[in-house]
């Protein structure tokens, strides 16, 4: 499985871009809300968790249409899927190469985008530390979407009709948890620890349900 | 260990492409399907990998009943599962790894195939033919019982096709079970051979 890890993460280096373009997405989508209500600054910073949420959430949705298309396409799916290791976990290690080539650059990014929108530090280290926890969540939830489409020529778009209805929860209880961090009455660990059980919850369910649908789906 | 295929039935699109087909092969023996275009040759070894639902019949390997037959094949399709952006090395070695059980080392294999010399470079710069031998050069690199090979000549040279031949003899000569789906003799000596008709469409 380190051998899976390691061959997905060095193809995503090497065709490159994939991080790129998410983290510039990301950016644009931030560049816009100031545009969309005003450059008042006092407002920005208060709606900044939540637009760090949302662009987070959308740049993360792109590339996830290739996760399992690229290896139908050359045979290599084929292959994966007649081994004896267990499907869920074979799509688990998939996932999380996925997240640390295209979640993860989004993660260190969003503290400059925070500066941009005159967060405060503390609400800055909040919405990173949510998002670290949360994006994960939104990768294994593609899995679902990206093996659903996989024999679609152009899945991209199904795949984000598909997957964010379901990635609702994390985008509601990340950032309840950041304005937990920063607004007094409002408590920050319940859902906090909500957040960490979406994504606990998902790192299971997303692959099972992927893998069987890519076992089931063979043509 | 034996292979044995019985009253084997594909359906692909609610049609019956492979119909009550039946074969057994035991260690060292080969078998070429050969047929025209369409007449199931590849949804037959695709079935047989594992790869397509059977919609009757069964097929087993004896000895190894309990896991379930595609664990103990090899497949080479029409695609040669390759990734354009990784080198030949690093592609043989991550399918070493993840198919488990290391026969050959990825420099053994390529000597055998004549591709010393592209090993260190992006498979997406070499020729189709030259990416076919590293991906037949994959076969050499775990053991598996069963090699499943679609068309594994296509796209190779005179030579390049007498060095797959050779591979597959010392295959079926070291105890391995081949399975070949090819227009053109494979030239191995003695093997079965399954002439598939073509099918008439009939709806399952």
């Amino acid at each position: 499985m380190g051998a899976l890890l390691k061959r997905d993460i060095l193809i995503a280096i090497r065709s490159g871009g994939g991080a790129l373009t998410g983290v510039l997405f990301f950016l644009v989508v931030v560049i816009l809300f100031p545009f969309a209500i005003g450059p008042d600054t006092g407002t920005l910073a208060r709606l900044g968790p939540a637009i760090l949420w949302i662009g987070a959430l959308l740049a993360s949705l792109l590339g996830l249409d290739r996760l399992f298309a690229q290896d139908r396409e050359d045979g290599s799916l084929d292959l994966i899927v007649m081994q004896a290791h267990p499907m869920a976990l074979t799509i688990f290690v998939k996932a999380a190469a996925h997240w640390l080539v295209t979640g993860l650059p989004l993660v260190l990014a969003a503290p400059l985008f925070g500066i941009m929108l005159n967060m405060e530090p503390i609400a800055i280290a909040a919405t990173v530390t949510t998002l670290a926890i949360g994006t994960p969540a939104i990768a294994f939830i593609g899995t679902v979407g990206a093996a659903v489409s996989v024999k679609l020529p152009r899945g991209g778009l199904l795949i984000s009709v598909l997957v964010l209805p379901l990635v609702i929860p994390v985008l509601i209880f990340g950032v309840a948890a950041t304005i937990g961090a920063l607004e007094e009455p409002a408590p920050f660990t319940a859902p906090f620890l909500l957040l960490c059980a979406v994504t606990l919850f998902t790192a299971v369910l997303g692959p099972l349900a992927a893998g069987y649908m890519l076992r089931h789906s063979a043509d | 260990m034996k292979l044995t295929v019985k009253n084997l039935c594909v359906n692909r699109a609610g049609r019956r492409i492979v119909s009550a087909v039946s074969f057994s092969l035991r260690a060292g023996e080969a078998l070429v399907v050969t047929g025209p275009n369409g007449s199931g040759k590849s949804t037959l070894l695709r079935a047989v990998a594992g790869l397509l639902p059977i919609a009757d019949g069964n097929a087993t390997l004896e000895g190894c009943e309990d896991d379930p037959l595609r664990e103990h094949c090899h497949y080479l399709g029409h695609q040669n599962g390759l990734k354009p952006a990784l080198t030949a090395r690093e592609n043989l070695d991550f399918w070493q790894h993840f198919l488990g059980s290391p026969d050959s080392s990825a420099k053994e294999a390529f000597e055998q195939l004549d591709l010393s010399h592209a090993l260190d470079l992006p498979v997406g710069y070499l020729s189709a033919g030259q990416q076919r031998r590293v991906a037949i050069a994959r076969l050499l690199m775990t053991k598996k019982a069963i090699w499943i090979v679609d068309e594994p000549t296509t796209g190779l040279d005179k030579a390049s096709a007498k060095l797959f031949t050779g591979i597959a003899k010392s295959y079926c000569a070291s105890g391995g079970i081949l399975i070949a789906a090819t227009h053109l003799p494979l030239g191995i000596g003695k093997t079965k051979s399954l002439e598939l008709a073509p099918h008439k469409g009939v709806p399952a």
